[in-house]
């Protein structure tokens, strides 16, 4: 296989990082809005950590776009 | 420009750094300008934003940590006026250089770990075996807790670097679909992605807002397990 091809696929496998991101991010605000529903009164006291686990969440996804982005562009 | 060995030009980055700072300048100053104790329109937005750095900072690491509120505070409103001020068009957008972020985010990491040894000493190094393990865990759990530490500043840079370029590269990409999908179908086609791109850069403001919110807040974090460390 021709190193530039291997490069393409390796970006587009990073990417693949992306879809545990995508189920975190849903779990997360899927969780909080059942619980916020079963208890309102208690919701506005967890949004600081229903952003901050979507922050951390997002990010390992986002580790995965910086590997293709670095396959892509730094070799 | 040249100074010896160094590369001091005058940058675009440095540029926007220089706007960033001064707008943000205009708003706390101009606002307190005419303070009075029942605030108007502008004074209630600076305080509201005093407010809110304050509120965040006591809330999660406690009244202990008041002398780090300037940096906190200062740090919040740069990331968050670099954030929107990339929104606008024909800008430059400083947060989607790593070397910035990452400036930022090893600034953060060496001083939480040097406040760390001033306020605690040598059980710092409690904190990388949380309390109620049992023992045979510890050569395990010990070398993951400290991997973990050392990937703070990595992780926290490149969050908000990630994010931003991301963000903006996306938008860049659904603009090129503007034109190639319009030229295609006599400019009937862009009107789909050009409903698509006005959708996206809302929630990229969300994001610029959101992401300059979450650093200041791991920030904080951070702050805490200096001040708080586990026994």
């Amino acid at each position: 296989m021709e190193a530039e091809a291997a490069k393409l696929i390796g970006a587009g496998l990073a990417c693949t990082a992306l879809i545990g991101a995508g189920i975190g991010i849903g779990n997360i605000f899927g969780s909080y809005l059942s619980g916020a529903l079963r208890n309102p009164s208690a919701a506005d006291g967890q949004r600081t950590n229903l952003l901050l686990g979507f922050a951390l969440a997002e990010a390992t996804g986002l580790f995965g776009l910086v590997i293709a982005l670095i396959l892509l562009f730094g070799f | 420009m040249y100074f010896g060995d160094f590369n001091l030009s005058f940058t675009n980055s440095a540029f926007y750094m220089t706007l960033i700072v001064l707008s943000i300048w205009i708003f706390v100053a101009g606002g307190m300008r005419h303070a009075s104790a029942v605030p108007g329109r502008w004074q209630s937005m600076v305080e509201l934003v005093y407010e809110f750095i304050s509120n965040m900072l006591y809330d999660t690491v406690g009244p202990e940590a008041r002398r780090f509120f300037p940096f906190i505070f200062s740090l919040f409103m740069f990331i968050l006026v670099a954030n929107l001020m990339g929104m606008i068009p024909y800008t430059f957008t400083v947060t989607s250089h790593i070397i910035v972020t990452f400036t930022f985010a090893a600034f953060i990491f060496v001083t939480v770990t040097i406040l760390s040894f001033y306020k605690n000493g040598f059980k710092f190094f409690t904190m990388f075996l949380p309390p109620g393990v049992p023992i045979f865990l510890a050569p395990l759990l010990v070398v993951i807790e400290f991997i973990s530490y050392l990937t703070r500043p990595v992780s926290l840079s490149v969050r908000l670097f990630a994010n931003m370029m991301a963000g903006h590269t996306m938008l860049k990409v659904i603009a090129g679909f503007v034109i190639s999908l319009g030229a295609a179908t006599y400019g009937i086609g862009g009107i789909i992605p050009l409903a698509f791109i006005t959708a996206l850069t809302g929630l990229e403001v969300i994001i610029a807002v959101l992401q300059a919110y979450v650093f200041a807040i791991l920030t904080c974090i951070y702050l805490n397990d200096a001040y708080h460390i586990q026994h």
